[in-house]
C-alpha cells in the first residue's frame, strides 16, 4: 500500500467521520439536554435528503436544496417535538424508544406514500463535480473535500454557539440542572423545541449532503442511526466534543479497517480467503472498538461519570 | 427499515365473490382445484423497489392468466431473514398456502426455501438462486424461474473477456449472492485480476474501494451491487475521476435504479436474461400491459415474477396442486409463453436460457436498456451435477 493511497484513505475516513458527526451531534445534544433517546433521528436524516432531492428536481439549484433540507428537517423536528416528544421527557427510556420507533414507521410509510418506493435522483452540483489534485499528487473528490469542510465548519459553529452565546449557556445549564434553569425563569419548553429543531436540522443537512453521492430512498436513515449511536456511546453521551472525537475515530477505523485488513491477512493467507476473512472482520471492527472503549472508560471518552 | 405489516389478500380477477366461488367450484369439479400462493417479498425499507416490482409483476401475471382458482397472499419480509421465516411458517401452518414465492434476497431464500420444501410445499423462486439450492441442497419441490445466481455474472465474465479486459477489478457484497457473483464472473472470464473485494451488505460509501481501484492499475471494473448499493457506487464512481470501462450484471443497471443514477450509468454494458426491448410477442405484450397498469417500464424483477406467475398458472391448468407429483411434472414442463422466448428447466429445476448484453440508453427522458448482443446461449448452471433428487 503506497503512501498516497494511505493518505487518500485517511481523507476518506475523515469525510465519513464528519458525516457521522453531523448525525451524532444532534443525537447527543438532544440526549444531553433533554435526556431523550431519539430513534427517529434517522427519519429526520431521510426527510432532509428527500426535501433536497425534491427541491433540486424542481429548481435545479443545489444550494437551495441544501437550505430546504435544513429548513424542512428543522420544521419536522419542531413539529414532532411539540406533538409527541414533549410528552416523553418525564417517561423512562423504554417509553421513549417505543414512541420514537413508532415515529420511524410513520415517517417511512408517509415518505413512501408521497414519493413512492423507488429511489430519487439527487446529484452533485456541477461546480463540485470531479476531482482536484491535492499537494503531494493526491487526486481527491472535490465534493468529498467540501463535505469535510462543511462538517468542520459546523463543528466550529456548534462549539461557538455552545460556549459563547446566551442560548449556548442555557443549553449547558439545561444539561447540568433542568429544574434549576426553569426556576430561574428560562422558558424551558422553548429551549427544548429549539434544541430539538437544531439537532433535526443537522440530521437533515447530513442527509442532503450524503444523498448527493448515495441513494435517496426510504429507510436510508436507519443504518446511519446505528453508527451514530455507536459514535455517541464511544464519545460519551451528551458531549459534543465526544461526538466529534467518536465520529472521526469510527470513520477512520471503519475506512482503514476495510482497506487494510484484507491486505494484512493477504500476507499470510491465500488471496480470496484473505478477502473474505478481512472484510468479515472489518465489518465488526467499530463494534470491537466500542467494546474496547467501554471496557476502559464506561462513560465514553468525554462522558461525565 | 421497518414498516407496517402489509397484508393484502386478493382474489385474482376482480370478479364478485359469488361469481368467483361459483367458478372455482366449477373448476374443482373437473379436477383442477384452487391454488393458494404465498408471496413473501421486500415491500418496505431498503430494497423495497425490487420487492414491489416482483409483487406487481406477479399479480399482473396472475390477473392475465384468468384463472380464478389462483389466490395470492402478499406479505412483507422487510429484508430480514427471521421475519421471512416467521411469515413462511405462518403462511404454511395457518393460511394453508400450496406454493411459496417472492423472495428477493439469497440469504432470505436460503432460510425460507428449505423450510418450505421440508414442510411439503412448493417454493418457486422469482429471483434469488443461491448455489446451495442448485447443487447439493436441491429439492424436488424447489424451482427457480429466474436463474442460478452465477448466470448473469458468468455472462458478464464472458463479455469482459470478449471486450479484451486484461486486468479487471471486481467487487461484490459479502453475502451468498455476492460470492456467487464473483465466482461466476471468474469462471467465464478466466484471466488475471487487478483485485477482488467483498464490501459490506448495505454499504453506501465506496470512497475506500474507489481509492483502491485507482491504485490497482486495473483496465476495467466488474461490480455486482444491487439496489441502493449500486446507485451509491455508480454516483461515486462517476465523480471519482476514474475512467475505466465497466461491465456488470443487470442488477446494478436495472429499471428500478436507473432513474436515481441518471447520466452516470449511460453506455454501460450489463448482462441479463431479458431486456424491455427483447423481440418476442410475450415480452412485448408484457411490457405494454405492465406500462398500462403501473405507468412505468418493468424491471427484470417484474419480468421474472411475471414468468413465475405464468408458470404456476400453466401448471394449475394441467394438474391439481394437492397431487404434488402431477403438479411438479406440470411445472417441470414449463409449458408457458416465457417473456424470455426459449425457456426450459434443467434437471435441477433451474432454467436453461440465453443471456444478453444490454447497454444503458436514454429513450426520450427515461433511462433504460437495449440489447446489443448475446453473451451466452442456452446456459445451464454448473451446480446441477451435484444435485441428486
Amino acid at each position: 500500500m503506497t503512501t498516497i493511497l494511505l493518505i487518500e484513505q485517511v481523507l476518506n475516513g475523515l469525510q465519513f467521520g464528519v458525516m457521522l458527526f453531523l448525525m451524532a451531534a444532534g443525537l447527543t445534544l438532544i440526549f444531553g439536554v433533554m435526556g431523550l433517546i431519539n430513534l427517529a433521528h434517522g427519519s429526520l436524516y431521510m426527510i432532509g435528503a428527500f426535501a433536497a432531492a425534491a427541491v433540486a428536481a424542481w429548481t435545479g439549484n443545489f444550494l437551495l436544496a441544501l437550505m430546504a433540507s435544513l429548513i424542512v428537517a428543522a420544521i419536522a423536528g419542531a413539529i414532532i417535538e411539540l406533538t409527541v416528544i414533549r410528552r416523553l421527557y418525564d417517561r423512562d427510556h423504554l417509553d421513549q424508544v417505543l414512541a420514537t420507533f413508532a415515529l420511524i414507521l410513520i415517517f417511512s410509510e408517509a415518505t413512501r406514500w408521497v414519493f413512492g418506493s423507488f429511489p430519487l435522483f439527487l446529484n452533485i452540483p456541477d461546480a463540485l463535480k470531479g476531482t482536484i489534485i491535492l499537494p503531494g499528487g493526491i487526486e481527491y473528490s472535490l465534493y468529498r473535500l467540501t463535505i469535510i469542510l462543511i462538517g468542520l465548519a459546523v463543528a466550529v459553529g456548534l462549539f461557538l454557539l455552545i460556549s459563547k452565546t446566551r442560548v449556548g449557556m442555557r443549553i449547558r445549564a439545561g444539561e447540568n440542572d433542568r429544574e434549576m434553569i426553569g426556576a430561574l425563569g428560562v422558558d424551558i419548553s422553548v429551549l427544548y423545541t429549539m434544541v430539538f429543531a437544531l439537532g433535526a436540522a443537522l440530521a437533515g443537512l447530513s442527509g442532503a449532503l450524503v444523498g448527493a453521492i448515495q441513494s435517496v430512498e426510504v429507510g436510508m436513515g436507519e443504518p446511519v442511526l446505528i453508527l451514530a449511536f455507536v459514535v455517541i456511546v464511544i464519545g460519551g453521551i451528551g458531549s459534543i466534543k465526544g461526538a466529534l472525537a467518536g465520529a472521526i475515530l469510527v470513520g477512520l477505523t471503519d475506512t482503514l479497517g476495510r482497506t487494510m485488513l484484507p491486505v494484512i491477512f493477504g500476507t499470510f493467507m491465500e488471496a480470496s480467503s484473505a478477502t473474505t476473512v478481512g472484510s468479515a472482520l472489518a465489518s465488526m471492527l467499530i463494534y470491537i472498538l466500542m467494546a474496547g472503549v467501554l471496557l476502559f472508560k464506561p462513560t465514553g471518552l468525554f462522558g461525565k461519570a | 427499515m421497518i414498516s407496517t405489516k402489509t397484508k393484502q389478500t386478493l382474489k385474482a380477477v376482480g370478479a364478485a365473490t359469488a361469481v368467483a366461488l361459483a367458478m372455482t367450484s366449477g373448476a374443482m369439479a373437473d379436477g383442477h382445484g384452487k391454488v393458494k400462493v404465498g408471496l413473501i417479498t421486500t415491500l418496505t425499507g431498503g430494497g423495497a423497489a425490487l420487492g414491489v416490482d416482483i409483487r406487481d409483476g406477479f399479480l399482473l401475471g396472475v390477473q392475465q392468466a384468468g384463472n380464478d382458482g389462483i389466490e395470492v397472499v402478499v406479505e412483507d419480509d422487510q429484508r430480514k431473514p427471521d421475519i421471512a421465516v416467521q411469515l413462511a411458517d405462518k403462511m404454511i401452518q395457518s393460511e394453508n398456502v400450496d406454493i411459496l414465492t417472492g423472495i428477493v434476497w439469497s440469504n432470505l431464500a436460503l432460510a425460507v426455501a428449505p423450510a418450505a420444501t421440508a414442510q411439503g410445499k412448493f417454493y418457486i423462486s422469482p429471483n434469488a438462486g443461491p448455489a446451495q439450492l442448485a447443487g447439493k441442497g436441491c429439492h424436488k419441490n424447489y424451482f427457480n424461474v429466474a436463474w442460478q445466481n452465477d448466470g448473469p455474472h458468468e455472462a458478464a465474465g464472458a463479455h469482459a473477456k470478449e471486450l479484451g479486459f486484461k486486468k479487471p477489478f471486481i467487487l461484490a457484497p459479502n453475502y451468498p449472492a455476492g460470492k456467487d457473483a464473483l465466482t461466476g464472473f471468474k469462471r467465464m472470464y478466466g484471466g488475471e485480476l487487478a483485485g477482488e473485494l467483498y464490501t459490506k451488505l448495505g454499504q453506501t460509501d465506496y470512497a475506500a474501494e474507489l481509492a483502491q481501484i485507482r491504485a490497482a492499475d486495473a483496465d476495467g471494473i466488474f461490480f455486482f451491487l444491487p439496489g441502493g448499493m449500486g446507485i451509491s457506487f455508480l454516483k461515486q464512481y462517476s465523480d471519482s475521476g476514474i475512467e475505466l470501462p465497466v461491465v456488470g450484471p443487470a442488477f446494478s443497471f436495472d429499471q428500478t435504479i436507473l432513474g436515481a443514477v441518471g447520466e452516470a450509468a449511460m453506455g454501460i454494458h450489463n448482462t441479463a436474461q431479458w431486456s424491455p426491448d427483447l423481440d418476442n410477442a410475450a415480452s412485448k405484450a408484457f411490457v405494454e400491459s405492465f406500462k398500462a397498469e403501473y405507468g412505468r417500464i418493468p424491471s427484470i424483477y417484474a419480468q421474472q415474477a411475471f414468468d413465475t406467475a405464468n408458470l404456476i398458472a400453466s401448471a394449475a391448468a394441467k394438474a391439481d396442486v394437492k397431487d404434488m407429483d402431477a403438479f411438479r411434472a406440470a411445472l417441470l414442463e414449463a409449458d408457458f409463453a416465457s417473456t424470455r422466448g426459449d425457456f426450459k428447466f434443467a434437471p435441477n429445476h433451474h432454467p436453461i436460457q440465453d443471456f444478453y448484453v444490454r447497454e444503458v440508453i436514454k429513450d426520450g427522458d427515461v433511462y433504460t436498456n437495449k440489447i446489443i448482443g448475446v453473451a451466452l446461449e442456452d446456459r445451464q448452471d454448473v451446480y446441477g451435477v451435484d444435485c441428486k433428487m
